[in-house]
């Protein structure tokens, strides 16, 4: 198990990561779900040890390893640009971690074979990295960590430069691979969607904090606070002032209703349901999907629609949203959800 | 019209360049009376005498050799010392690192001239006068930060999560720095080699101010030739095509970097 116990990072007066305590299981899946420059990098690179926390201790198995440096820990790091050493071969970077441990030489060759089965890469094995497609070459980063049986294997945005089907493949890939390797998994992304197709658990980050730790469905329907459903929102979550809304079921001390883009529908919907007349300001159509910006006094928010919809920039139109669908935040922006409120 | 400006003045340029070289080679097969009695394009009676006296005459050959001796030491030296100062400056940041690499360029914008006089007293004081390492740690002043300079280039172009990699797989940092980080700036280090080398491979003054006899290098040795029966100007044409040779085969390994190493690594 991992543990970090209050770390925190500063960098010349610059806060990086404030004060975070998480506990990670072996054998599960965690993603990193934050904005860029959110603590998500920072947070990784404390838990692989390069580099020290400026207050706290990182545990392992109930070891303080604060202090510990990378050579001798048990991790394995994939970074979004496709690192491998350049002039090895495919077969020298997979074999590299195995080497350094001094492992009998069958054993490397063995593992090497099963790894570059598993990614695919066994053709590949004489290649040099550059010579390959960005996609091999990170599936050779990923062999590399995966050959090292390492007990804990971290993941910054290893897919992010990637282009779309590929990232799709290798994202339903990724837990399959270290599945029954009982390493602890930490993926980091900016991507919500990431999160949810990933499952397992998630923690948002903002602003150097977590937010929010549990499994990633919870965080995603009942977060505890405005910041982790907005974090966990893409399209962006829309929000609007409880005075505003006019909402009679308003929970006593709601500051700020928010509801999910895909929540907001056109027309007039039942009886109960919340109606507002807006604006349009644009329209993005995905293919499957349609993104309907539009404008209500200074709120701006985005309503999602399945197919193809195209309004007119400027129409106005009435929309409306179920009571249920809406999420009620008090002044200092924490959930008013009850059953929350029971748990807590 | 095009092809004339293509073509022509290119070439006249390159003809233009290559007059002092060619005439240089053409002394050097010419007897003494040739030259200095008219002007002839190519050598009428070719003679290798000029070769055999400095092949044979120890006080000529002897100052290939110490030149060769305190530029290899030299540029051994230079880049060795540079590599881990490069690696500091391209990976860690540190109190006046900016300030710092400045000033280590700065010291190539003084006149060799400057150094000769202090140089002169304090290799004296140490014992080290007319000495080939004396030679080739003078000239570290002008190659160390040179080969900083370039290599920090070079390896500010590796992405630092190779290093974090190599350390995540469990390499120590000089295993990592010889086998993984040090084959991938084989071309800088060298061009930075090549530009130390050929530095200290031209330059004149310090080397002659700190030797006499023992260390003398051949650029020292060709510019006192005065005689008893006058100059010899074969021998001394022989010698600087002599000189030539080394900064040509050097040239020929890197020519295909040798832009980069211009640009002091930063394409």
């Amino acid at each position: 198990m991992l543990e970090l116990r209050q770390v925190s990072r500063r960098v010349s007066g610059q806060v990086h990561l404030s004060e975070t305590s998480l506990q990670l299981q072996p054998g599960t899946l965690s993603v990193l779900l934050g904005r860029t420059l959110s603590g998500k990098t920072s947070l990784l690179r404390l838990m692989a040890g390069l580099e020290k926390p400026s207050s706290g201790q990182v545990l392992f198995n109930g070891k303080d390893v604060t202090g510990q440096p990378v050579q001798q820990r048990r991790v394995a790091m994939v970074y979004q640009q496709f690192i491998n050493y350049p002039g090895w071969t495919v077969r020298q970077n997979i074999q590299s971690p195995l080497k350094v441990q001094r492992r009998p030489q069958l054993e490397i060759e063995q593992e090497t074979q099963r790894v570059a089965q598993l990614l695919r890469l066994e053709p590949l094995l004489d290649r040099k990295p550059l010579e390959l497609s960005g996609g091999q070459q990170q599936r050779v980063a990923l062999a590399r960590a995966l050959a090292k049986k390492a007990d804990l294997v971290l993941l910054d945005e290893p897919l992010a430069n990637l282009d779309y089907k590929l990232r799709e493949e290798l994202r339903a890939e990724l837990p399959k691979l270290f599945a029954g390797t009982g390493a602890i998994i930490v993926y980091a992304t900016t991507e919500p969607m990431e999160a949810l197709a990933l499952s397992g658990m998630t923690a948002t980050l903002s602003e150097g904090r977590i937010t929010q730790f549990g499994p990633t469905l919870d965080l995603y329907r009942r977060p505890h606070d405005l910041i982790t459903a907005k974090t966990f929102s893409d399209p962006p979550l829309n929000t609007i002032g409880v005075h505003d809304a006019n909402w009679q079921g308003a929970p006593r001390g709601a500051s700020t209703l928010a509801f999910r883009p895909h929540h907001l529908t056109p027309g007039m919907g039942s009886g109960s349901a919340l109606a507002f007349n807006v604006s349009v300001i644009s329209t993005e159509i995905t293919g499957s999907e349609s993104f309907i910006h539009v404008a209500r006094g200074a709120d701006r928010w985005v309503m999602l629609a399945h197919g193809i919809h195209v309004y007119p920039s400027g129409e106005q139109l009435q929309v409306h949203v179920e009571p249920a669908h809406l999420m009620a935040f008090d002044a200092l922006g924490v959930s008013l959800d009850p059953s929350l409120r029971r748990a807590a | 019209m095009k092809r004339l400006f293509q073509t022509i003045i290119p070439v006249l340029y390159i003809v233009f360049l290559l007059v002092p070289i060619y005439w240089l080679v053409n002394m050097s097969f010419k007897t003494n009376t040739e030259i200095t009695t008219g002007l002839s394009l190519w050598p009428r009676e070719p003679t290798l005498r000029n070769y055999t006296v400095i092949f044979t005459d120890s006080s000529w050959y002897s100052g290939y050799i110490n030149s060769i001796i305190y530029v290899v030491l030299n540029t051994v030296i230079s880049v060795a010392a540079a590599l881990p100062a490069a690696y500091a400056f391209s990976r860690y940041r540190f109190f006046g690192d900016k300030h710092l690499f400045f000033w280590l360029l700065t010291n190539r914008m003084a006149p060799a001239a400057v150094f000769a006089l202090p140089f002169f007293q304090l290799y004296s004081a140490f014992g080290l006068f007319d000495t080939h390492i004396a030679v080739a740690l003078a000239h570290c002043l002008f190659n160390v930060p040179l080969a900083v300079w370039i290599l920090e280039g070079f390896m500010s172009g590796v992405p630092r999560e190779i290093d974090e990699t190599a350390y995540v797989d469990g390499h120590s940092f000089p295993s990592f720095f010889v086998r993984i980080f040090m084959p991938l700036i084989a071309s800088g280090i060298g061009v930075a080699a090549f530009f130390c080398f050929m530095f200290s491979w031209v330059e004149v003054l310090i080397a002659r101010t700190l030797t006499a006899t023992d260390a003398k290098p051949i650029v020292a040795i060709m510019t006192r030739t005065q005689s008893a029966s006058g100059m010899d100007w074969g021998v001394l044409a022989a010698a600087g095509v002599l000189t030539l040779i080394p900064g040509a085969i050097v040239i020929w390994f890197v020519r295909n970097y040798i832009a980069k190493g211009f640009a002091l690594g930063r394409v």
